[in-house]
């Protein structure tokens, strides 16, 4: 586990929140680091036949069934970058637990709310709503998702 | 100082929820044997024990209106009360508010109820019925007087001690011996703290020359101290009335409430009383008609977390696995001793995993008590007549399924009771009785448990269901005129079909059948329907006993493995290229003289992979709603138990897939579900 600031809270309170950053294809994206479970090594993945396009398969955590969303397909990106760099990112909610494929998981970051912009149409490529916002960081840009919202 | 409660709240919800299920019941129960002490007192059990957990708890408003009950509930036991159907409608009205209040509770949502208009109510009910009660209690002013009256009341419901042959013998005995049989009641000082001591000083008093011979509440609780303000016993005593009256009113917070002395000649045995109170109107299992009526034997148990027993589920799925693991190790190893311990191994895991499996066995019981209120309310409010029945509450089945499966049949009962049951008037007209029969039965046949659904209305208007089709637009008037009766009942479960003339509260919301059909199939159940005009219909649901373990066959197909349970595998078979046959663009095979729709598994599922055409094939031959079909595989693997898990929300609902299991390899391989497949 990384080493994460203890002050978690505090921070978040003066506008700050936690990221986990990873990569799809050339982009990279973002996401709140109070959702996510754990990152894994891909895992061996079972098709699930009939199910939604973008969902890669499901795969067995420790005994637990989890459904793993293929975010290229969703997104129409290219996959890049070696095979042994790709994690499964798991995220939890209230009653759901899936995973994610990334290309690869980058850092945990701390973002400043204010270098959050609001997103309307500034991408195109995923529907807006998907999207909570761009953070700028130094030079990087990174896509805020809204996880959730995927998985619905 | 303010105790903190919380961590006795889930008990105090649970506990209120027995109890007024059992409220519940018995008030069903008290309108119709309004007689019934045994009853009575139950309810007043129930309602007691609330308010004492409520005021324990410091919900006042649940223990304030709980002990305006016990106060109507008490002059009722008391006689002074009469029971009628005003007094059935209050105390209903109470129990709703008293669910609602617990639901409350339960939701979080803090703030007291304002119970006065149904306190109100009680305290007009409770005066209302007066001149009984003033009445009584002027003849009360002479002590004899009032005594005799009690112990005229509890006379008059054998019931309430259930003699057995036995007692019947030594009573008969004694009065032979000259002794005399005295009836009892003791009351105890309110404020009395150690129950147990005062009875038990009661039984010392009297043990010299006399023999308890029955007692209420049993002897054994009262020695334990559990009892109300009173209890009665019957003994067998060479003393006098008086003198045994004096004896006892000795005893500190102790008085004799009434004594009197019996003849044996007014003495019945229990069982001869019962033939005649209970056939006429109680009309459960059979069960229930032989087992003579007494009040709830509380039987010992633990109350153990749920999600404790599902994680023990899973540790011993998990262990199921692995057991089949070392089997397979075993069989390649062909050492002895190896064997021998495996085989040890799978005895034991064999029955572990059936005592974990009736741990969470539940009687259904507990889904159908909830139903006799529902069906008297809705038959009211309809102003229908019915009579329910039902059979089989002792039917057990897995927690997970009982869960699930009270909405199903509320929909259906409501459905038997607002389209199938006919109108007091119809009814005669059709020369049927007045009263329809509305019947739920649950039984337990091999591995699946059935529950139906019986009523004596119209039937399915098979014509009508027709019409409504074509004017849904779900089918057209020239497939209409195909279809026969079964084809027309089935469309009954398609969606956004509901045949109700008018839309009434009831039903015909625009949830359908189709809703509860949906249900039943995620519980890898199945439903039918057998409907006759004018004679009534039959909702048949299979559903298995449980859905945790199950036996199943693995196949292959290309790379992908699935399992199939065998619940809807009738046999398997290998075919020949040339057996099989086109009917109608559908390939077709002739088993035995029956001809088999053929489907293969790969297109079902998009399987991906090269298309291979060999000259043999193995077909699974499955069976979905009493039809055959084949399934074409690539290989058998073999049978397996497997333990199911649910694929979760994302991927819940897709047809053909009912849920997962991880293999002994820690692969996930995909549980097929016939009943959706197609």
């Amino acid at each position: 586990m990384e080493n994460m600031p203890n002050t978690v809270g505090d921070t978040y309170g003066q506008g700050e929140i936690q990221v986990v950053a990873f990569r799809l294809g050339k982009e990279e994206y973002a996401v709140d680091i109070l959702n996510v479970q754990e990152i894994n090594r891909l895992l061996d993945i079972t098709r699930v036949p009939r199910a939604a396009r973008h969902i890669e398969g499901v795969v067995n955590l420790r005994g637990n069934i989890i459904p793993i969303i293929n975010l290229h397909t969703r997104f129409n990106l290219q996959a890049a970058g070696d095979q042994e760099d790709k994690r499964i990112i798991v995220f939890q909610f209230d009653d759901i637990k899936t995973g994610i494929i990334v290309d690869e998981v980058s850092e945990v970051l701390s973002l400043n709310k204010n270098d959050i912009e609001e997103t309307s149409n500034v991408y195109n490529s995923i529907s807006a709503d998907l999207i909570k916002g761009i953070a700028r960081v130094d030079d990087r840009l990174f896509l805020l998702l809204d996880i959730l919202k995927i998985f619905e | 100082m303010k105790m903190d409660m919380s961590q006795y709240l889930d008990v105090f919800l649970e506990e209120s929820k027995e109890h007024l299920e059992s409220l519940n019941q018995k008030l069903l129960e008290l309108e119709k044997h309004s007689q019934d002490i045994s009853v009575l007192n139950e309810i007043f059990r129930a309602a007691h024990t609330l308010k004492g957990m409520s005021s324990t708890m410091g919900f006042d408003d649940l223990a304030d209106l709980t002990h305006h009950m016990e106060n109507i509930l008490s002059d009722l036991k008391e006689g002074m009360l009469e029971v009628n159907s005003q007094v059935v409608d209050v105390l209903f009205q109470c129990f709703d508010r008293i669910q609602l209040i617990i639901e409350r509770i339960e939701s979080n949502n803090s703030g007291a109820i304002d119970n006065s208009e149904l306190i109100f109510l009680l305290e007009n009910v409770k005066s209302g019925n007066g001149q009984f009660g003033v009445a009584n209690e002027m003849a009360g002013n002479s002590p004899e007087a009032n005594r005799d009256i009690r112990v005229d009341q509890i006379l008059t419901d054998p019931n309430t001690f259930g003699f057995n042959d036995y007692d019947i013998t030594v009573l008969k005995e004694a009065a032979s011996k000259d002794f005399k049989i005295h009836y009892i009641k003791l009351g105890v000082d309110k404020n009395c703290l150690m129950k147990a001591v005062r009875a038990f000083m009661v039984f010392r008093a009297l043990e010299e020359d006399s023999e308890i011979i029955k007692s209420i509440p049993p002897a054994q609780e009262i020695e334990e101290g559990k009892f109300e303000e009173y209890f009665e016993i019957f003994v067998v005593s060479g003393s006098e009335r008086q003198e045994l009256e004096n004896r006892l009113n000795n005893i500190s917070e102790i008085k004799v409430l009434a004594i009197q002395e019996m003849d044996i000649s007014d003495i019945q045995p229990e069982k001869q009383t019962m033939s005649i109170e209970a056939a006429p109107e109680i009309k459960e299992s059979s069960q229930d008609n032989t087992e003579p009526k007494k009040a709830h034997k509380v039987k010992q148990t633990v109350r153990v977390d749920i999600d404790r027993l599902d994680s023990l589920m899973n540790l011993v799925g998990e262990l199921v696995m692995h057991k089949g693991r070392l089997e397979q190790i075993g069989a390649s190893s062909k050492i002895n001793e190896l064997n021998e311990t495996i085989e040890q191994i799978d005895r034991i895991s064999t029955d572990l995993q059936s005592v974990v499996m009736k741990v969470r066995m539940v009687p259904v019981e507990q889904v159908f008590n909830r139903f006799p209120r529902m069906v008297r309310d809705l038959a009211k409010d309809l102003n229908k007549e019915v009579d329910f029945l039902m059979e089989g509450k002792e039917t057990e089945l897995d927690r997970t399924v009982i869960d699930e499966i009270g909405d199903p049949l509320v929909h259906l009962l409501r459905n038997s009771i607002d389209h199938a049951i006919e109108s007091p008037q119809e009814r005669l007209r059709a020369g049927k009785s007045q009263k329809g029969t509305v019947m739920l039965r649950a039984r337990h046949e091999g591995n699946n448990v059935y529950i139906e659904v019986e009523d004596d209305g119209a039937g399915i208007n098979v014509k009508r269901v027709l019409e409504k089709g074509i004017e849904k637009g779900i089918i057209t008037a020239k497939e209409a005129e195909q279809m026969n009766q079964d084809d027309a009942i089935g469309l009954l479960f398609t969606s956004g079909f509901s045949t109700a003339q008018n839309v009434t509260d009831v039903s015909g919301r625009g949830v359908g059948l189709d809703v509860v059909k949906t249900k039943i199939e995620s519980l890898s159940g199945e439903i039918f329907v057998d409907s006759r005009p004018g004679k009534g219909t039959r909702f048949r649901i299979k559903l298995p006993l449980t859905l945790a373990i199950i036996q199943a066959l693995m196949i292959s197909v290309r790379d992908e493995i699935y399992a199939i349970p065998l619940g809807s595998v009738d046999e398997t078979t290998m075919i020949k290229n040339h057996d099989i046959k086109m009917v109608q663009n559908q390939e077709v095979i002739v088993l035995r003289g029956n001809v088999l729709p053929l489907f293969r598994l790969s297109s079902l599922l998009e399987i991906p992979g090269e298309i291979e055409r060999e000259d043999e094939m193995y077909v699974v031959v499955v069976r979905k709603a009493e039809r055959q079909i084949g399934l074409v595989v690539d290989t058998l693997i073999g049978q397996q138990e497997i333990v199911i898990k649910a694929l979760g929300k994302i991927l819940a609902g897709i047809p053909g897939i009912a849920g997962a299991i991880v293999a002994g390899d820690g692969h996930v391989r995909l549980i097929i579900d016939i009943a959706t497949l197609f």
